[in-house]
């Protein structure tokens, strides 16, 4: 099946991320940021989709939103919320806001000038149905390494989290 | 326009109406799933309560219609003419959204459910991890719910039913997975994701996947069983709205349409959660014994069924009829419940006619499988007490967990050995 008006929805995922972004700063009540946040992930998953990546979308609303998120929530729901609104949202450190953001600016004016010549003309497409298969392939071949070496790092991290909530082992 | 709807009949169309691109018959499709889906909601509101009443001895709704039959829509309208009360210092937008998210997210589910071959809304080659994560997002719906309140039950009904959902979807992903390593064990060794793909695979392997490599998949079964149930916040595991503690948990400050909209979602999730265990380990659309009961008598014999199953209704009603009073104040009732016994004998009637009878097949027994699992709900409900949350979360991580790897690595093991 062909796809049916690509720039239509990339413009409407793209515009729906870039608004969910402004809100997650904006917005002085934290769930209210961390709900814009969600919008923004599920934006992020349909573009995936749009690249056809299907699993990558699928294991990002699963990772993200059923997981990360939820436990957002739930840790911003346990803090006191009263404190934090009455607080200003914003750091003082708006120097390097503001370098950061002049670097970032200056990499997209420069992709969108000389774009043509620094990527290349076609991308490899890969058929939608073997997407699933390339990734576990590639996962488990090419970078295996890589791949061990994070889940190395997450149990590091699990070990981390249990010996610092545990008063006494 | 009339060829374009037709082009999907012919013969030569072996796809779902997502995948043909038709637009028409997809949203027919839709149609047709969500009102069954709410019918069946409205179904099982009724039979909910007369089941637990008969299971603990007691009558159940008997006012409102012969056997209480009329009670669900006595209930609707009670509930759409209620005040709807948006408690004063709740986050109103928030509190507004969380009945549509939970919504949304598990009927988005029904997209990918395969009724048949061809009888689903689609098929995506991503499709077990589209059900996951979608109905994964209907905890948002509960935590906005609860926060959006801005009320302690409530907040503390979120707080456990997140903590609950993220426990207990580790060890359905665990179990989910080695169902998914089942479906590579074919000359290719290629598995897959599509929900039609997997019950094609049990096809091909002559096997539903509960009885492959005995025991494992019956315990991944068990563990998948276990889960889902504490993913639909269902008792046992209800803990996020746990009466005797939280009044009524999340939903505490809902009233009227907007609970309703709850009730509908959480009845719609455990169709949803059944007919993926359905399709992963009881072969989904396939009738009972595809592959040793075979031949033509056998055939027409598995045919016969739903017609079967319509005429059992009737008699059914007709029974009630006639134990029904004989004084002028029932008359009504009876006469009603012998329509009813009518309409159910002509739907079996219907039923009966070859071409019918074969294309209803498919949808029968799915339909039939998720009804198990439906009615195992409610006497799960009867049975077992409320755990508490520390037992919850025991149960979750100390044996379904470990539980679940075991066997993931054991249906790998005997993949490689068997396979």
């Amino acid at each position: 099946m062909t796809p049916v008006a690509t720039p239509f929805f990339f413009y409407m995922l793209s515009g729906l991320m870039v608004v969910g972004g402004l809100f997650v700063i904006t917005r002085r009540n934290p769930v209210h940021s961390a709900l814009a946040l969600i919008v923004t992930l599920l934006a992020q998953a349909g573009l995936y989709l749009m690249l056809y990546a299907p699993f990558v979308a699928g294991v990002q609303i699963i990772l993200y939103v059923g997981g990360i998120m939820v436990l957002f929530l739930f840790v911003i729901m346990l803090v006191n919320l009263e404190r934090t609104e009455r607080e200003k949202p914003f750091n003082k450190q708006w120097l390097v806001g503001l370098a950061a953001a002049l670097a970032l600016g200056a990499m997209f004016v420069g992709v969108y000038v000389k774009g043509r010549a620094l990527l290349p003309e076609q991308t490899v497409s890969l058929p939608e149905a073997e997407n699933t298969q390339q990734v576990g392939l590639m996962l488990y071949g090419n970078y295996m390494l890589a791949f061990e070496i994070a889940s190395l790092l997450l149990l590091v991290a699990i070990i981390g989290a249990v010996v610092m909530a545990k008063k006494r082992i | 326009m009339p060829s374009y709807i037709t082009s999907y009949l012919e013969k030569s169309v072996q796809v779902t109406p997502g995948e043909a691109g038709n637009i028409f018959w997809a949203m027919v499709y839709i149609l047709c799933v969500f009102g069954g889906v709410s019918l069946v909601v409205v179904c099982m509101n009724w039979l909910e309560r007369k089941i637990l009443a008969h299971m603990q001895i007691r009558l159940g709704p008997m006012r409102v219609g012969p056997h209480g039959l009329l009670q669900p829509i006595a209930d609707a309208l009670k509930l759409i003419l209620k005040e709807d009360i948006i408690p004063e210092g709740a986050d109103v937008l928030v509190f507004w959204l969380a009945p549509l998210i939970i919504l949304l997210a598990v009927f988005s589910v029904y997209c990918v459910i395969p009724f048949g071959p061809t009888h689903a809304i689609t098929d995506m080659n991503i499709g077990l991890l589209f059900m996951l994560g979608v109905s994964s997002l209907g905890v948002l719906g509960i935590v906005m719910a609860g926060w959006a309140s801005n009320s302690h039950y409530p907040l503390i009904g979120a707080l456990r039913s997140s903590a609950q959902m993220v426990s207990y979807e580790v060890a359905m992903g665990l179990a989910v997975v080695s169902a998914v390593l089942m479906t590579s064990l074919n000359a290719q060794g290629t598995g897959t994701l599509s929900m039609i793909g997997i019950v094609q695979a049990q096809q091909a392997q002559h096997t539903w996947f509960l009885f492959k490599f005995f025991p494992l998949g019956v315990v991944a079964f068990v563990v998948f069983a276990i889960a889902m149930i504490a993913e639909t916040n269902r008792a046992p595991f209800d803990l996020p709205e746990a009466e005797s503690e939280l009044t009524a948990g999340f939903h505490t400050e809902y009233s009227g349409l907007r609970w309703s909209l709850f009730m509908l979602g959480e009845y719609a999730a455990m169709i949803a959660v059944s007919s993926i265990a359905i399709t992963l380990w009881l072969g989904g659309w396939m009738r009972p014994f595809p592959h040793l009961l075979t031949g033509p008598i056998w055939d027409l014999a598995f045919s016969l069924f739903p017609a079967l199953t319509f005429f059992g209704l009737a008699a059914l009603a007709l029974y009630a009829v006639g134990r029904m009073w004989k004084v002028p104040y029932f008359r009504a009732q009876a006469i009603g419940l012998a329509g009813l016994a009518a309409v159910f004998g002509l739907i079996g009637f219907v039923l009966l006619l070859p071409p019918v009878r074969t294309g209803v097949q498919d949808v029968y027994w799915f339909v039939a499988k998720i009804a198990v699992f439906l009615y195992l709900f409610i006497w799960y409900r009867a049975t077992f007490p409320r755990y508490r949350f520390d037992q919850l979360m025991r149960v979750g991580w100390k044996v379904l967990l470990p539980i679940g790897l075991i066997v993931l690595v054991l249906t790998a093991i005997a993949g490689v050995i068997f396979g």
